[in-house]
């Protein structure tokens, strides 16, 4: 029987389509961003860079990730825990609402939040009357940065606490273990790399998250342009070398988002040969 | 530590949905320093018993005591129980001496003893499992016999007053199976802790239990000693749940059994249609039929392995084929081989409709 791969010149033939789509539209977009970025030399780099507005803007993305990163991360490890380890009514419907904010366009969820919180919106007028701001600040690009970002830890979470089930909890509570006790010394290094990764893709999407923080942003510069938006804003003037600094600040993250990925996956593959 | 099981039942699922009786009203008096075995088949109730007598599981009525203790409200963590885990469950991350360790190091800081006491107590425990050299290992570096005999070192480390075990020996080869049931027979008869195991192994449970507690669907179908257990079953259920078994059907008329052309004798039944029940060691086999018993059947398969030679019989009279169990010496003298015509002679018949069990002796002249 002779398979696909099998004769040399169509494994080679498949190989090479292979490579070079990955690098026309993988690797050469790349290319181009630091190519733009440094098109006019490593000065006007560092300038773009210390331009009071970028650096704003590289300021809110990180606010918007510390607080968005932990929040998700206990929320995600709770909806994980509930999910896998109790039996309740409206179990399987509570699995399905998880994914909401992967089925919806980002877009959208930027716009049902300007509706609920909005100064014409639904809780509008009583924020309004109490003088509290969340469109069009950093609040609300937290927010919507939360709702997109929630999936990540639970997804990645309870398939691996589904297959490892609760046996080893329930040993531990043989033991005398209290509730914190076993999760902290029994389920917590079970998942930890389940975690980081839930965590490392959550930080990606927080800090490049475009649509939904496009919708409740209201592009005020220096004061609510996260590094997207500012990207979009610059490309908008004109300012192309400016537009892609930001931008190679963005695939820089990018780079080592996956340089951190490949290195937890790197460790877990050398744990199972060792154990 | 004696353990009080006082009409204990269970329901899983909500009404309508899912809706299972796993365990009706049970009763069970288990002495201190007793080994029980929970045997029967998947789906009896007995896991669902035990981890409820662990705690795992609310009973939705009844009491617990161990002892004087009434332990129905108790948390799982303050009952002071071991529990053994059909697949070990031991913690992964963590090495064998860690596992063993557990229950030490998780104690209240004020009770916990000092490091060096966990230190000594844990390779006290390894060694009587035999596995002090490999304290610094992992569970998955461990075969599964010795993963087993980590989870009991685990949960003997809290001197629990019960040691529950669900289905210890069921994910293990046989050969393993024999050697772990025989030292944990001998650390009970040691240590001297009460306790409680599940298995669906026959086998397994008359060994090891001091008795034996049948279950199914959720019910207790006898409690005794291996030895009645098997001589005396209470019903049906038991008696087939214990061992192979043949089945006679036919109709009686003047106390003769007629099932096409075979027949035999079976004294004190009345007339009609009657299931019969025997094991294959209640059958001997014979060239010629007797007064008593014309039982026609052929051999279709011999199995001459072991302590008794089995072999299989069919005839025309009967439903399904039979299993025999004869001795090596019958089995040379009858020059028994595949396609030989023989005749069965039972030598004790079982009848389950009365009643009280009864045994008949058909090849005794009564």
């Amino acid at each position: 029987m002779l398979r696909v791969g099998d004769a040399p010149r169509v494994r080679r033939l498949l190989i090479g389509v292979a490579l070079a789509l990955t690098g026309l539209f993988l690797l050469l977009p790349l290319v181009a961003i630091f190519a733009q970025a440094l098109m006019s030399g490593i000065d006007v780099y560092w300038q773009n860079l210390s331009d009071a507005y970028t650096l704003a803007a590289i300021g809110l993305t990180l606010l918007v990730a510390v607080i968005t990163v932990p929040v998700n991360l206990i929320f995600g490890v709770f909806l994980a825990w509930l999910v896998t380890r109790f039996e309740f009514p409206g179990r399987r419907l509570l699995q399905t609402l998880i994914d909401i904010p992967f089925a919806v366009s980002p877009v959208v969820a930027g716009l049902v939040y300007l509706l609920l919180y909005g100064r014409n919106g639904w809780l509008g007028g009583w924020l309004d009357a109490h003088d509290i701001q969340i469109m069009f600040a950093w609040p609300g690009i937290v927010l919507v940065t939360l709702f997109v970002t929630c999936p990540f830890v639970a997804r990645e979470l309870i398939p691996l606490m589904q297959a490892q089930g609760s046996r080893e909890e329930e040993a531990a509570v043989t033991l005398g273990a209290s509730g914190w006790t076993i999760f902290r010394r029994v389920t917590l290094p079970n998942i930890r790399h389940a975690l980081l990764y839930g965590v490392i893709l959550t930080n990606a999407r927080a800090v490049g998250e475009f649509g939904a923080v496009s919708v409740v942003a209201g592009a005020i510069r220096g004061e609510t342009n996260t590094l997207p938006l500012q990207v979009e804003q610059l490309y908008q003037d004109y300012n192309t070398v400016g537009a892609f600094t930001s931008a190679s600040l963005l695939a820089l993250l990018a780079l080592l988002t996956l340089a951190a990925k490949a290195a937890l996956e790197w460790r877990a593959a050398r744990r199972e040969i060792v154990t | 530590m004696s353990i009080h099981i006082s009409q204990i039942d269970k329901t899983y699922g909500y009404k309508g949905h899912g809706h299972t009786r796993a365990l009706e009203p049970i009763d069970l008096d288990i002495h201190d320093g007793e080994l029980i075995g929970l045997l029967g088949p998947s789906g009896s109730g007995k896991t669902t018993l035990l981890r409820i007598v662990a705690g795992l599981e609310q009973a939705d009525g009844g009491s617990i005591h161990f002892g004087e203790r009434d332990v129905t409200h108790v948390h799982v963590r303050d009952r002071r129980i071991g529990f053994v885990f059909q697949h070990y469950a031991l913690f992964r991350h963590m090495s064998v001496f860690d596992n063993v360790a557990f229950g030490l190091t998780a104690m209240p800081r004020a009770q916990r003893p000092s490091s060096g006491e966990i230190r000594t107590r844990v390779m006290q425990l390894l060694e009587m499992v035999r596995l002090q050299d490999f304290a610094e290992r992992f569970p998955a570096q461990l075969s599964g016999g010795q993963q087993q005999r980590v989870s009991l070192a685990r949960a003997l480390a809290l001197k629990p007053d019960v040691l529950l075990l669900d289905e210890p020996f069921g994910a293990l080869d046989a050969k393993v199976r024999q050697e772990l049931r025989r030292w944990l027979r001998h650390l009970h008869e040691e240590l001297h802790f009460t306790s409680l195991f599940v298995t669906h192994d026959q086998e397994e449970a008359l060994e090891l239990s001091d008795r034996v507690v049948v279950m199914s669907n959720g019910r207790v179908e006898q409690i005794a000693t291996p030895d009645t257990l098997y001589r005396q079953p209470a019903n049906r259920f038991v008696f087939e749940f214990l061992g192979d078994v043949n089945r006679l059907e036919g109709d009686i008329e003047e106390e003769v059994l007629t099932c096409g052309n075979a027949r035999v004798a079976v004294p004190g039944v009345e007339n009609g249609r009657q299931e019969l029940l025997l094991r294959p060691h209640e059958i001997r086999l014979d060239e010629q039929p007797n007064a008593r018993a014309h039982l026609p059947v052929s051999v279709t398969a011999v199995v001459p392995v072991g302590a008794e030679v089995r072999i299989e019989l069919e005839a025309d009279w009967l439903g399904e084929p039979w299993l025999a169990t004869i001795s090596h010496a019958d089995f040379e003298r009858l020059a028994i081989t595949r396609g030989k015509r023989l005749f069965a002679q039972p030598s004790r018949l079982h009848r389950f409709d009365t009643p009280r069990p009864q045994t008949l002796a058909p090849l005794s002249v009564s």
